[in-house]
C-alpha cells in the first residue's frame, strides 16, 4: 500500500519538474498566456508618453526605475479592437532580445501549470499573422488559451505596409 | 590571468605612447633639456621591456634601434638637428602602429618598417656594430684584459630582491644581471631562504633576492644606472669593498672593543677570516634604509617634475552605471520635492530646507560623476599631429599643427566620437587648404604651413576649431561643381556663409582627382553627421587667400542638458535650450498668412515661418485652442524660424536618455528624459521638427520595428 502510494507520489513529483508555468491574461475578451520566465513583471497601467509617428499598436514609453520601454497595445498588434487603457489594465514587462518591452492587456488571470504535451498545435487560420503570433494553444478548464510567440509579435513588422 | 596583464601593458603602452609623442612633440619645438629627452627615451625603454615581456619580437626588435639611436643622443653622441628630430617623430609613429599592430593583430607596412630600421641604423654606424660584439662578451664571463686594469678595478657587492611590482611591470632580472656581466666579471648567488612551500606560495608574490658581486673598473653610478629602470620596483642595495674595509675595520674595532671583558677568546681567532661575511651582510643591512629613504625621495621628487598626480584606473561601464545612478537620484529629488509639495503641510520650512540641501548634494555629485568621464583632450590633439605629419609628406607640403586649449575636458564619449571628424577636417586642410611651399611664397606667406587646433570651453558648451592659413574656400569653384553634381539649381543666388556650407552637403567633393588621402568619396557631410550625431553644430567661415576656419560647437556633456519644459498638444516636451534664440507669446496680428498654409510671424519687422510642433509631430490637440507661445530657433545655416507650442512651464536640466533601441529614430525627438513627476518626456529636435514642418510622411513603423527586431 505504502510503497504504492509512494510511487504516485513520485509520479507526481516527476510530473510537476516537467510541467512548464504560464501566465494567463485577457486581451480583448480573449484569453492569452506567457511563459512565466518570460515575464519580468506586470505593473498597473498608468498613462504612457506619446511617440510622435507611432504606429497605432504603440502607445508609448514608459518609465521603468529610469529606464525608457515601450509600450505595445497587444489587442492592436493582434488586429482586435484596440483596448480603452485604464487604472484597472496591465503592462506586462517582458524582454525580448534582451530589451525590456511592456505589453498593454486587459487583466491577469491566473498561473497554469500544464504538461508540455498538452500543448496542441495552433490549428490552421487563414490570417498568416495569427498562425505567426500564436505558438500553441491550452485547453485550460474549458477554455481556450493562447499561448503567444513572442518573438514574432514584437519584431514582425506590421501586416498592413 | 596572462589576459589581464597584457591589458594593462598596452594600457601602459598608450600612456607611454602619449608621454613619447608629448616629449617628441617639445623636442621638436626646440626644447632639448635632457630631462625631455631622457622622459622619451624611458618611455621607448618600457615598452621594449613590456613587449619583451609578451614576446612581441618585431617591437622589440624596433624599440630596441629607437631606443638606441635616443641613447646617443641622451650621452650627446648625437646631436637633434632636424632631420633626425623628424625621424624620430615617423619612429615614433611607427612604434604606436606596432604597438597597435601587437594589440589588434593586423600587418604594418613591411617597407616602411625597414626603411625606418635602415635610417635609423645610419645614425647609428658603428657604434651599433660595437653593441652587437658586446653582448657576447657579457655572456662570455670573465673578460681577459680586465685585469690590467688591476688598479681601479672594485668590487661591488649587490643585494637586490625585486619587488612583484617589478614582475608586473615586464621587468626580467636576467637582463638585469646581464647588462652588469657586460660590465665585469659578475658572481651571481640565488637567496631563495624566503621562498615558502609549494602550497604556501602566492603565484603573484615576489620570493626570491639575488646577491650579486660584480668586479669591474667601470664607477659606482654605472651600477647604479642598470638598475634605473627598477628604481622603486626592488629593494636594492649596492656597497663596494672599500666599503667593507671600512666597515670591517670598524666592525673589528667594535668587536675589539666587546671583546675586552676577556669572553671568548678562542672565537677571535678564525675572526680575520670569518669577518668579510658579516661585514658584506652588516653595510648590506645598515645601507638598506638609507638606500630605501634615498631611492623614495628620489622618487618624489622626480614625481614632482615631472607632474603626473597619481590615478586610478576604473572600468568605463562602473562609472558609467554610476552616472545612472545619480541621474535618478536627481529625478527622484524632483519627484519627492513634488509629492511633498502636494501634501499641503503648513509649515515646511524646515523640509524645504533640507530638500534644498539634498538638492544641492545630489548636484554636486552629479559634476563630480561628470568629470570622471571629463578628460583633457590633449591625447586626440597629439594625435592629430600625426595625421597632419603624414597627410604633409604625402602631399608634398610642409605643414606644422598648432595646438591649443590641450588641457580642455570633455566628456570621453564626445573625444572618442570626435577623433574621425577631426581627422578628416585636418586632412582636407592639409590636402585643399593649405597651398604648395611654391603657391605660398608667390603669395608672400611663410612656406609653412599653419594649422591652429584649438579647443576652449564657452558658455556650457565646448568649442573646437581647425583654423588654417591657406588660400581659403574657392568659392567660385566650390559653387561650379555644387551646380555640376546637381545639388544647387544652376541660378541659385547664395550667400558667402551659404556657399562655405556646401561644403557639409551629401555627395560634394572639390577633389578632382582621388588623391590618396581626403576625397575618398566621403565628403564632409560624414564630418557633419558625427558632430551632429554628439549634438553640436559645425560652421565653416573663411577668408580667400588667408584662410578658413572650422568651428564644432559640442554640449559639454551627452549625459545632461538645459531644457526648457514645453506643452505640446497635451503632452510635455523638452526643448533643447542652446538652440531657442527668444521665446514670446504671439497675437493674432502678429501672424500673417502666406500662401495656402504657410504662416509666417511678425518680429519687430522680420518675418519668420511657423512651425506648428503638434502638426509637425503628428500629434492630435485636444481642443482647437491654436498654439500661443512661440519659440524663435535658428538652424544652423543660420535660417530661423518660430516653433509654435501651446505653453512654456519651466526650464531645468534633464538627464538625456536615449531612444535607441527603443523605437530606433524617431523624426523631430532627440532624445527622451524623466520629468519629476517621473513621466518620460521627448526632447525635441528643433531642426528635424523644421525640416519636416512642411508634413513630409515619416515612416517610424518601419524604423520602430528594425530597432526592437535588431
Amino acid at each position: 500500500m505504502q510503497s504504492q502510494a509512494e510511487a504516485k507520489y513520485m509520479d507526481q513529483e516527476v510530473k510537476h519538474t516537467q510541467q512548464s508555468e504560464f501566465v494567463s491574461f485577457t486581451v480583448a475578451g480573449q484569453a492569452f498566456c506567457l511563459k512565466i520566465t518570460q515575464i519580468r513583471e506586470i505593473r498597473r497601467w498608468a498613462p504612457v508618453t506619446i511617440l510622435p509617428h507611432a504606429p497605432s499598436d504603440v502607445l508609448g514609453v514608459m518609465n521603468l526605475r529610469g529606464a525608457v520601454i515601450p509600450i505595445y497595445d497587444l489587442a492592436a498588434r493582434f488586429g482586435l479592437q484596440q483596448t480603452e487603457a485604464s487604472e484597472r489594465n496591465v503592462v506586462i514587462v517582458v524582454a525580448v532580445h534582451g530589451k525590456p518591452v511592456g505589453l498593454l492587456a486587459e487583466s491577469v488571470s491566473e498561473i497554469i501549470s500544464i504538461n508540455p504535451e498538452e500543448i496542441q498545435e495552433t490549428p490552421p487560420v487563414d490570417s498568416r499573422s495569427t498562425m505567426e503570433y500564436i505558438q500553441g494553444i491550452i485547453s485550460h478548464h474549458e477554455t481556450m488559451v493562447r499561448i503567444i510567440n513572442l518573438d514574432a509579435v514584437i519584431s514582425a513588422p506590421e501586416q498592413v505596409l | 590571468m596572462s589576459g589581464s596583464i597584457q591589458d594593462t601593458f598596452f594600457e601602459e603602452c598608450q600612456e607611454l605612447l602619449e608621454a613619447m609623442d608629448e616629449g617628441l612633440t617639445a623636442v621638436e619645438g626646440g626644447d632639448h633639456d635632457p630631462e625631455v629627452v631622457n622622459a622619451v627615451f624611458r618611455a621607448v625603454h618600457s615598452i621594449k621591456g613590456g613587449a619583451g615581456a609578451f614576446g612581441l619580437d618585431e617591437l622589440v626588435a624596433f624599440a630596441h634601434k629607437f631606443e638606441t639611436v635616443f641613447d646617443e643622443v641622451r650621452s650627446n653622441k648625437l646631436s637633434l638637428d632636424p632631420k633626425l628630430i623628424q625621424l624620430l617623430l615617423r619612429c615614433s609613429d611607427h612604434l604606436s602602429d606596432l604597438v597597435a599592430v601587437a594589440r589588434d593583430g593586423g600587418s604594418t607596412n613591411e617597407e616602411h618598417h625597414d626603411v625606418l630600421i635602415a635610417s635609423l641604423a645610419e645614425y647609428l654606424g658603428d657604434e651599433e656594430e660595437e653593441e652587437l660584439t658586446f653582448a657576447p662578451m657579457g655572456l662570455g664571463g670573465p673578460s681577459v684584459d680586465l685585469p690590467l686594469d688591476d688598479e681601479s678595478e672594485k668590487t661591488y657587492e649587490i643585494r637586490f630582491r625585486p619587488l612583484k611590482e617589478m614582475f608586473g611591470t615586464g621587468n626580467e632580472p636576467f637582463f638585469l644581471f646581464q647588462t652588469l656581466a657586460g660590465l665585469g666579471e659578475l658572481k651571481v648567488s640565488l637567496d631563495e631562504s624566503e621562498l615558502p612551500g609549494f602550497d604556501a606560495m602566492d603565484m603573484a608574490e615576489s620570493y626570491l633576492a639575488w646577491d650579486l658581486t660584480v668586479t669591474t673598473t667601470e664607477p659606482r653610478s654605472q651600477i647604479e644606472a642598470v638598475f634605473e629602470f627598477v628604481e622603486g620596483l626592488c629593494e636594492l642595495s649596492i656597497g663596494s669593498d672599500t666599503d667593507e674595509e671600512d666597515d670591517a675595520a670598524a666592525i673589528a674595532a667594535l668587536d675589539a672593543a666587546f671583546a675586552s671583558p676577556g669572553d671568548a677568546p678562542e672565537t677571535e681567532t678564525p675572526a680575520p677570516f670569518e669577518a668579510p661575511a658579516p661585514a658584506v651582510e652588516t653595510p648590506v643591512v645598515e645601507s638598506k634604509p638609507a638606500e630605501k629613504a634615498e631611492t623614495s625621495q628620489a622618487e618624489t621628487t622626480k614625481k614632482e617634475q615631472r607632474g603626473p598626480k597619481p590615478t586610478l584606473r576604473v572600468e568605463l561601464e562602473r562609472v558609467d552605471r554610476l552616472i545612472n545612478a545619480v541621474g535618478e537620484l536627481i529625478i527622484n529629488h524632483s519627484m519627492l520635492a513634488q509629492q511633498i509639495a502636494n501634501l499641503n503641510v503648513p509649515d515646511m520650512r524646515d523640509v524645504e530646507t533640507e530638500l534644498e540641501g539634498f538638492k544641492n548634494l545630489a548636484r554636486d555629485i552629479q559634476e563630480g560623476v561628470m568629470s570622471i568621464r571629463a578628460q583633457p583632450v590633449k591625447p586626440l590633439f597629439q594625435r592629430m599631429a600625426r595625421i597632419v605629419r603624414e597627410a604633409s609628406s604625402a602631399t608634398g607640403k610642409t605643414c606644422k599643427l598648432v595646438n591649443e586649449g590641450e588641457n580642455t575636458e570633455v566628456d570621453k564619449t564626445v573625444i572618442e566620437r570626435l577623433s574621425d571628424p577631426l581627422t578628416h577636417i585636418l586632412r582636407n586642410a592639409v590636402d585643399h587648404g593649405i597651398e604648395k611651399p611654391e603657391d605660398r611664397e608667390a603669395a608672400g606667406k611663410p612656406k609653412h604651413g599653419e594649422i591652429r587646433l584649438s579647443a576652449s570651453h564657452r558658455s556650457g558648451s565646448v568649442c573646437i576649431e581647425v583654423k588654417d592659413d591657406g588660400a581659403g574656400v574657392n568659392r567660385p569653384r566650390v559653387k561650379q561643381i555644387a551646380i555640376e553634381k546637381g545639388l544647387i539649381p544652376e541660378n541659385a543666388e547664395l550667400t558667402d556663409a551659404e556657399i562655405d556650407n556646401i561644403l557639409f552637403m551629401p555627395g560634394f567633393s572639390t577633389a578632382k582627382e582621388v588623391s590618396n588621402l581626403s576625397g575618398r568619396g566621403v565628403g564632409m557631410d560624414v564630418v557633419k553627421n558625427a558632430v551632429t550625431g554628439l549634438g553640436g553644430r559645425i560652421n565653416v567661415s573663411s577668408n580667400p587667400g588667408k584662410g578658413s576656419t572650422f568651428t564644432i560647437i559640442l554640449p559639454l556633456t551627452l549625459a545632461v542638458m538645459d531644457g526648457m519644459v514645453v506643452s505640446v498638444a497635451g503632452q510635455t516636451m523638452v526643448v533643447p535650450i542652446t538652440s531657442i534664440v527668444e521665446t514670446m507669446r504671439g497675437s493674432d496680428d502678429m501672424i500673417n498668412s502666406l500662401g495656402a498654409d504657410g504662416t509666417l510671424l511678425s518680429i519687430r519687422g522680420h518675418f519668420v515661418p511657423i512651425c506648428d510642433v503638434g502638426a509637425a509631430l503628428g500629434l492630435a490637440r485636444p481642443d482647437d485652442q491654436p498654439p500661443g507661445v512661440y519659440l524663435l530657433v535658428e538652424t544652423e545655416t543660420g535660417q530661423r524660424s518660430a516653433l509654435a507650442v501651446d505653453d512654456i512651464h519651466d526650464q531645468r536640466q534633464v538627464v538625456i536618455k536615449s531612444l535607441d533601441g527603443v523605437c530606433g529614430n524617431v523624426p523631430g525627438v532627440a532624445a527622451a528624459t524623466i520629468l519629476g513627476d517621473g513621466k518620460i518626456a521627448m526632447i525635441m529636435d528643433p531642426e528635424s521638427i523644421i525640416s519636416a514642418g512642411g508634413g513630409a510622411g515619416f515612416d517610424l513603423e518601419r524604423s520602430m520595428n528594425n530597432a526592437v527586431a535588431s
